[in-house]
């Protein structure tokens, strides 16, 4: 793959989020290591699946890639251009191209605003268009998304989960953007609307050529729409691979437990299924374990891996994955 | 709304009914009445006097007369006398019959005056001085709030916050005085009492100019009176503020690429100014019916000291007239802040 073909590469990306104490002066006792140094590419018009637990950096990425955080150290370049150093009106610009749908449609949208000026206002503050032109954009939109452009005048409120989904979707394309960040766009609903959503995701993803980063712990829906996935563990990625292969070649213990998680809809193979139970709970962020993060709940550490960091290696093409002894393990 | 506002009004004079009621039934109760003297006048004067204001009628005639002179309009063909007992406080001539309207009755204590020379004379003073108060309470809360929320934890915000304790802390009582010393005594800026307006005022409130004259007066009293306000309001809008800005939905302003000050502006200040409207509401009308130190302190004409002294004197009238004007005004400040929460939140519909 040539690099022109890269939309977004993350270069060593880390968040930490300070711990202060003291009354009158504050000093910092220590750190969440939210994010901890991360590296991956998005390709044009590709989806790159992010799974992991809660708790384990997955949203953090996503906001700190938009510069909703900003990270404490490493490089994002989206289109080769390096939003870590970009300011104020530069920013603002670049947001256009970058857009982002949000976990909880309930509390993500205005509830004082109508729909209309929700999706509308990107229009106005980038003066993109103005007057009928936004009322035309806004109803084309929402018709887009599978809603009654007559909705408009509505408030969130007297809209469902799944529609209020649809209308922050219909937000975030207001403004054409080439990057969606999905962070967790459909946890927050019912099952029965999940699949609409993603469908609709999966549609003008065809549609528009967009790109999206899609967040989830849902690893059957991930699979089905990413072309590469990338897992999360205590704000590291520990492997990524094209979809296909991850779910079907996993070389990190702590994937193959998390696989191993999902059920299969066939009773016959659910009784004969090995599920890998971890042990314990995940480590605290403040303190992460010193060399492989997961080797505190690996049945396969040994001393190597708590002294070294793994590597990150291309273990078979375009497959990466950081531990000791992947590819000798069971 | 339209409906909205009439059934508002309509409920107003419910409200009249019952604080009239409630105050009419108190004053009567309490020992003592209007005549009463440390040296006891003779029988028959009081007799005479209790005879002239209708005070030896049943206590529920009373009630209903008062009530008829002030609610009920009257319409006569003959020119208003210049009678204490006669005194409305609107008269119109519509053709060749006289309109008039609300008539509070004499003030028992100031025997040349009726309770609607008070509201003519002294009430826009203690309106004028308020109402300042009040702007000066929002120009400096607000904006000291917002900061203080803005820059959660920095000096500025222990500044803003300890400015607003000093604020709530320091009573007029205290603040006035000082004020009076600083500025009026030992520079001569301001002078240390008195007040810049005079009768006959525009619109039956506004000052006839409004000029240096009358600022020269009123810097003083309205600062020393607005900045406990000032401090409550900062409180408040730092406290919604700080929640409003924490919202999902200013993430998602953010990330639309809005500019940082619409961001604060008309998504997380539109949001959080529900409860700071909702005590400027009670707010606006005790400052502007008077307030009782200020203007003692300020040597200030206006009718606070009305407030307490026709209590003291049980000048009947006066009570009344002050209690009702003090309800309309909570009522109709009320009305105002509703109106303003559907400009607020679009989701509240009255209709």
């Amino acid at each position: 793959m040539t690099n022109d073909n890269v939309l977004l590469r993350v270069e060593d990306l880390v968040k930490h989020f300070p711990i202060n104490q003291g009354i009158i002066i504050q000093r910092q006792v220590g750190a969440v290591h939210a994010v901890d140094g991360i590296s991956f590419d998005i390709h044009r018009s590709e989806t790159l699946g992010l799974v992991g637990e809660s708790g384990c950096g997955k949203s953090t990425t996503g906001r700190t890639i938009l510069q909703l955080y900003r990270p404490t150290s490493g490089h994002v370049y989206f289109d080769e251009i390096d939003l870590v150093n970009l300011k104020g009106n530069d920013l603002r610009k670049m947001r256009r191209r970058m857009q982002m749908i949000f976990q909880d449609p309930y509390a993500s949208l205005n509830p004082r605003m109508t729909v209309g000026e929700i999706i509308g206002e990107p229009l106005v503050v980038h003066t993109i268009s103005h007057g009928k032109a936004i009322e035309r954009r806004v109803a084309e939109l929402l018709e887009l998304v599978g809603l009654n452009p007559a909705f408009a005048n509505r408030y969130p409120h007297e809209f469902s989960g799944g529609q209020r989904q649809r209308i922050g979707v219909a937000r975030a394309l207001a403004l054409q953007p080439d990057l969606i960040v999905c962070d967790e766009p459909i946890s927050a609903l019912d099952v029965s609307i999940q699949a609409q959503v993603v469908n609709l995701l999966e549609d003008l993803q065809k549609q528009f050529g967009l790109t999206y980063l899609f967040i989830a712990h849902d690893l059957s829906m991930v699979r089905h729409i990413s072309n590469r996935v990338a897992v999360m563990y205590l704000g590291i990625i520990v492997e990524l691979a094209e979809q296909n292969e991850l779910y079907d070649n996993p070389y990190h213990p702590y994937t193959q437990a998390l696989l191993s998680a999902v059920p299969i809809p066939d009773p016959s193979v659910e009784d004969r299924r090995r599920r890998i139970i971890l042990e314990g709970d995940v480590p605290s962020p403040v303190n992460p374990p010193s060399g492989c993060r997961f080797r505190t709940r690996c049945k396969f550490a040994k001393e190597i891996c708590s002294v070294e960091k793994p590597e990150w290696r291309e273990i078979q093409p375009d497959h990466f994955v950081a531990c000791h002894f992947a590819g000798e393990l069971g | 709304m339209g409906r909205y506002i009439i059934r508002r009004i309509l409920y107003l004079i419910v409200v009249i009914l019952v604080v009239s009621m409630i105050t009419f039934g108190l004053m009567h109760a309490i020992p003592g009445g209007p005549f009463s003297r440390e040296k006891a006048l003779p029988e028959e004067t009081i007799k005479m006097l209790e005879e002239r204001y209708h005070l030896d009628d049943p206590l529920w005639k009373q009630y209903v007369d008062y009530i008829y002179n002030v609610l009920i309009p009257h319409f006569s063909t003959t020119a208003p006398t210049n009678s204490l007992q006669d005194d409305f406080l609107v008269n119109a001539k519509i053709g060749n019959v006289w309109f008039r309207w609300m008539n509070f009755g004499p003030s028992f204590k100031s025997r040349s005056r009726t309770v609607n020379d008070i509201f003519r004379d002294n009430l826009p003073i203690s309106a004028q001085l308020g109402t300042m108060a009040l702007i000066v309470a929002l120009v400096i809360g607000m904006p000291l709030g917002i900061l203080a929320a803005l820059k959660q934890n920095t000096p500025w915000d222990y500044l803003g916050m300890g400015v607003a304790i000093l604020g709530v802390s320091v009573p007029v009582i205290v603040l006035g005085p000082i004020f009076v010393w600083i500025f009026g005594v030992e520079l001569k800026w301001l002078p240390p009492t008195g007040w810049g307006a005079s009768p006959p005022y525009l619109l039956g409130f506004l000052p006839s100019e409004l000029g240096w004259e009358f600022f020269r007066y009123a810097i003083m009293p309205s600062i020393a009176l607005g900045l406990g306000s000032s401090a409550i309001i900062a409180r408040l809008t730092r406290a919604t503020l700080l929640q409003t800005v924490r919202e999902d939905y200013i993430r998602t302003a953010r990330a639309k690429g809005l500019q940082e000050r619409l961001i604060i502006t008309r998504h997380a200040l539109k949001n959080s100014l529900i409860p700071v409207v909702t005590i400027i509401g009670p707010m606006f009308a005790a400052l502007v019916t008077g307030t009782f130190v200020t203007e003692l302190i300020f040597g200030i004409p206006g009718m606070g000291k009305y407030f307490v002294t026709s209590i003291t004197n049980r000048d009947y009238p006066v009570i009344m007239g002050t209690i009702l004007l003090y309800a309309v005004f909570l009522v109709i400040a009320n009305l105002f802040v509703d109106i303003i929460y559907a400009y607020l939140d679009p989701r509240i519909r009255y209709d």
